[in-house]
């Protein structure tokens, strides 16, 4: 076979793979039980490798809350100097099979959802095949390190995920490909809009939580949280997607991403034929609508694990068939339309069961080529939050943002060199 | 007897644009059909990678 040939028969393999995930959550558990490599005094974080001096304001915050979350410090001063000395080890969530959305950051007692593929095991020669996800909140992911941010992490913690995970052992964990499917069908494009997704697993949950016997004192607060919160369905939709991708990880002469994502300073991507290499560029700014009283004076540049939806077809590739979610990132339902059919210009097949009504019924767009990127000029498309560029703010705004080509350019010349072609 | 390039000319023109959308909106302005192209030069017009991905894909 020439090059070529074993490109097209490589990223096959890589599409199969990802296309016949079946992700089920089997746990809801705090980090340092379940993530491997997971220690005292660590905290992992979104996107690339990065020193902590050279982390956006966003980053730097979320690390200090997460520093006063675990008690390591006692004030906001202790933490970054804690930070700044290296007294807490940082890695990247996607080191640990991890990932988080905007600063992302995990820490040793902070509860995660358990994703496992079950396309996989050890009969496949892919064993290792969970992935996790931190919780999705609007405060201290985004840089708030306040009281009230730490206070809704220290809740999941002690009260809505112990609560949560008791139900889910009881029905011995939930199929999510059901969730996905439906909810792509009812508008989800399972990024930055989870409303169907979210109400579906709340049912769900809340079925789970009567047939375990919850005292009421516990699970009315934990419905209360399930059913009001309109994205919590994104932290299970990332581990979704992570466990989904990872297994399309390290096939010789595959041209396929199999991951995307960003730490508010730079923007990595992963290459399947290329292992675990990183091929960064900078972060790029944010095209989007603010909240009242912010603006893109304000805006930090992109971050978050969470284009790991992207890298699986989910997100802005499938915006076509969820036009409510412009309401919150602009645009018009025709651009949507058109950013899905252009996605399909640069990915390698379309899912078969993942479906968008509004194209016909098409698979979402799944397996990012690097050589279609660099052949065509299109870069993917990703809808994201925006956080502040400074340290202790919420969330601030959401948009649109193209990845940088500088990192399919990167790929591609290591490619060649990797493979002697050039 | 008109050569071929002279009835063209003749005839109503139907042009194919490929690439910068500006040659067609002139045409569209003199009220010219117009089928606009999407393109632009494989890796940004950049010779090296070009070739690279001439041997790749």
């Amino acid at each position: 076979m020439d090059i070529k040939q074993e490109i097209e028969k490589a990223n096959e393999e890589a599409a199969r793979r990802m296309t016949i995930g079946e992700p089920v959550l089997v746990d809801i558990a705090p980090a340092s039980e379940v993530i491997p490599g997971m220690e005292d005094r660590m905290i992992t974080h979104a996107g690339p490798p990065i020193r902590w001096q050279d982390m956006c304001g966003a980053m730097q915050g979320a690390l200090i809350g997460q520093v006063l979350y675990e008690g390591w410090a006692r004030t906001p001063d202790e933490a970054r100097v804690m930070l700044e000395r290296g007294a807490i080890r940082l890695e990247p969530n996607h080191h640990h099979q991890a990932v988080g959305p905007m600063a992302g950051t995990i820490s040793p007692s902070a509860p995660v959802w358990v994703v496992e593929n079950k396309a996989f095991g050890p009969l496949t020669g892919i064993s290792d095949n969970r992935a996790f996800c931190r919780q999705v909140e609007g405060n201290q992911q985004f840089g708030d390190y306040s009281e009230q941010a730490l206070q809704g992490l220290r809740l999941w913690r002690d009260l809505w995920a112990p609560t949560l995970r008791k139900a889910l052992r009881h029905i011995g964990g939930l199929n999510l490909k059901p969730i996905i499917t439906q909810a792509l069908q009812m508008g989800d494009e399972l990024h930055n809009r989870h409303s169907a997704s979210s109400s579906l697993f709340a049912n769900a949950m809340a079925v789970a939580m009567v047939e375990a016997d919850i005292p009421k004192a516990e699970m009315l607060p934990t419905l209360k949280y399930v059913t009001n919160h309109n994205l919590i369905f994104l932290g299970l939709a990332m581990a979704c997607a992570k466990a989904i991708a990872d297994p399309a990880m390290g096939i010789e002469y595959s041209t396929v991403v199999t991951a995307m994502c960003r730490n508010g300073t730079e923007f990595g991507i992963r290459v399947s034929g290329l292992g675990e290499e990183w091929f960064t560029a900078p972060a790029p700014v944010v095209d989007g609508l603010y909240l009242p009283g912010y603006s893109a004076a304000d805006a930090g540049l992109d971050m978050g694990d969470s284009a790991i939806t992207e890298t699986v077809g989910w997100g802005a590739f499938t915006i076509g068939g969820a036009p409510g979610i412009l309401s919150l990132v602009g645009g018009t339902p025709e651009e949507a339309l058109a950013y899905s059919r252009e996605m399909k210009k640069i990915t390698v097949a379309a899912h078969p069961t993942y479906r968008m009504p509004a194209l016909g019924f098409a698979g979402v767009p799944i397996g990012i080529d690097v050589r279609k990127v660099m052949q065509t000029g299109i870069a993917p498309i990703i809808d994201t939050a925006i956080a502040h560029r400074e340290p202790g703010h919420p969330i601030i705004g959401a948009g649109l943002v193209r990845a940088p080509l500088e990192c399919f350019k990167k790929a591609l010349i290591a490619f060649g060199r990797k493979y002697n072609v050039g | 007897m008109l050569t071929p390039f002279v009835e063209l000319l003749d005839s109503p023109i139907v042009a194919i644009n490929l690439g910068l959308k500006m040659f067609a909106e002139s045409l569209e302005s003199q009220g010219v059909e117009v089928c606009q192209v999407d393109w632009v030069p494989p890796a940004g017009g950049d010779e090296e990678l070009a070739d690279l991905l001439d041997k790749l894909m």
